[in-house]
């Protein structure tokens, strides 16, 4: 499926477009060399966001991140999402796709959260399923992105890491690791950040993710951090970063920065840290 | 133990349900703290788009009452589709039958002419009609020429002073004593919010409708003046065709 021939995004750092930069953007975008989008954001007829991205994308290769195809849920996927997904990136011709192990839609309800999946092997074969359908109707290799994780299910009975593995092997999918997230659920679940990256195919990866997180705690005392895209990345995930490209090699770093927005000035020293992290690869 | 996504999915929505067999902490614990993140992921998110959605009914209605109101729609009327933009289209229909909501009669109308908002600001973009072009027609033809309409149009009708509400809650200033029907139009990427009078807004639906124009002006009366109607749908380029 992965075709040295296709565009894929350049190994430097990207950041998660907000209209509320476009200016900051056009006129100096720092070390930013690539952006990218929630695709269900630009699933409108027309008008600014569409014209926004049709200027950006003259400057800056795409990233096109889905956040709404429940991936992970029992039902068919949803043939109109599908469709809009086809359309957007047949018109931006984005150099990835990318979307969630996860499911947020049950009997046409959308319940507009990235939720959990024990990870069986009918989990596997779900998903897999799903995966084989995205990437036969858009043409494309698609990436498969690691939640944040809370809880865990009694019935799994695979770690994360060798259920990826076994979906990046029967569809050819690549995959997108988020270092916070992996960071958030070795927390919550108790287990080495480090281990899971030691476990986990990277290979696969076409691109890392790098945000924030809020700090909680369960009703024992145990911590609980919450993905939250809404903060700094903290220390622990820099070094996590650190720790993984240099078993990996470089990678297209993105910061996503989804609630609070802070000004372009903050995403763009953000940047400079993933842009140091990538120094060392120069 | 099993945990199905219809178990999960009844759980996230009634916040009095535990949470559903077979999720737990690393230690096999019923994890039902660690559930509420996704139970408050959904409740917040989804009341957060409502009033991202409707800024002026939240006004309106205040704060407190919003939300809790949001509560109350965002599990009757859960998204239907991952395309966010346009949630919250039961919005109208559901104020009116919302008996907490009866005190502010002219609430229902501000929630459609909010949706209207942004149905306009995603609208497709399409090429206005050139602003002398209804000068080209010869006259005897007039009566018989029908509009199309950018589909960033929209019109809605109000007996209340919709516009001065809308403007007064958006930009400040007094509410009008009269009934205002509302058009939304879109003249470039930002939507327009323009009064009416009941005339000019009973002209317009016909002519929306694809009326001729002959008929559709006796909607007006005796003595219409169509000239100020036909210079602000021309000056909102909310006209993309004259067809004779």
């Amino acid at each position: 499926m992965l075709d040295a021939t296709k565009p894929s995004l350049p190994y430097t750092p990207g950041v998660g477009y907000k209209a509320q930069h476009f200016n900051d953007i056009m006129q100096d975008a720092g070390p930013v060399g690539w952006l990218e989008v929630h695709a269900e954001n630009y699933m409108g007829m027309g008008g600014r966001p569409l014209a926004q991205l049709r200027h950006l994308s003259e400057k800056f290769p795409f990233s096109v991140h889905g956040v709404g195809l429940s991936i992970g849920g029992i039902g068919r996927l949803d043939a109109d999402h599908l469709t809009r997904l086809k359309t957007l990136c047949d018109w931006l011709k984005p150099a990835s796709f990318s979307e969630h192990l996860a499911w947020s839609t049950h009997e046409s309800a959308f319940l507009n959260d990235l939720l959990p999946l024990p990870y069986t092997s009918a989990t596997v074969k779900r998903v897999a399923d799903h995966i084989d359908e995205v990437q036969s109707t858009l043409g494309r290799q698609m990436l498969l992105e690691n939640p944040s994780s809370y809880l865990a299910f009694a019935e799994s009975d695979m770690s994360e890491t060798d259920f990826l593995a076994e979906v990046v092997a029967r569809t050819g999918c690549g995959l997108l690791l988020d270092v916070n997230n992996v960071f958030v659920s070795a927390t919550n679940l108790g287990y080495s950040p480090q281990s899971y990256i030691d476990a986990y195919p990277l290979d696969a990866v076409r691109e890392i993710h790098l945000g924030g997180h809020d700090e909680d705690e369960d009703e024992t005392g145990a911590p609980l951090l919450i993905d939250s895209h809404g903060a700094e990345v903290v220390d622990p995930v820099w070094a996590l970063l650190d720790y993984t490209l240099a078993k990996s090699g470089p990678k297209p770093l993105l910061i996503e920065w989804d609630t609070d927005v802070p000004e372009w000035a903050v995403l763009v020293e953000e940047t400079k840290r993933a842009d140091t992290a990538l120094s060392v690869f120069a | 133990m099993i945990t199905t996504q219809s178990d999960f999915r009844a759980a996230l929505l009634d916040p009095s349900s535990p949470a559903p067999d077979g999720v737990q902490n690393p230690d096999g614990v019923p994890a039902t703290k660690r559930f509420d993140v996704y139970r408050n992921n959904v409740a917040v998110s989804l009341t957060d788009a409502l009033e991202t959605a409707f800024p002026v009914v939240n006004k309106l209605a205040g704060t407190d009452f919003f939300r809790a109101m949001a509560g109350v729609y965002l599990r009757a009327h859960p998204p239907t589709s991952p395309v966010m933009m346009f949630y919250g289209e039961d919005m109208p229909d559901f104020l009116a039958g919302f008996g907490p909501a009866q005190s502010v009669p002219y609430l229902q109308e501000m929630a459609r002419l909010e949706l209207a908002l942004r149905h306009s600001y995603h609208a497709a973009d399409v090429t206005p009609i050139e602003p002398d072009a209804l000068a080209k027609i010869a006259p005897d033809t007039l009566p018989n020429v029908t509009f199309g309409f950018a589909p960033s149009v929209h019109l809605i009708a109000s007996n209340f002073p919709l516009h001065s509400i809308w403007w007064a809650n958006t930009h400040g200033g007094d509410i009008a004593k009269v009934a205002q029907p509302t058009l939304i139009t879109r003249p470039d990427f930002d939507p327009a919010v323009d009064a009416l009078t009941r005339k000019q807004a009973a002209v317009l639906a016909a002519l929306i409708n694809g009326d001729p124009l002959g008929k559709a002006l006796q909607n007006g009366g005796a003595g219409f003046d169509l000239g100020p109607l036909l210079g602000l749908l021309l000056s909102r380029n909310a006209l993309i065709s004259i067809n004779t």
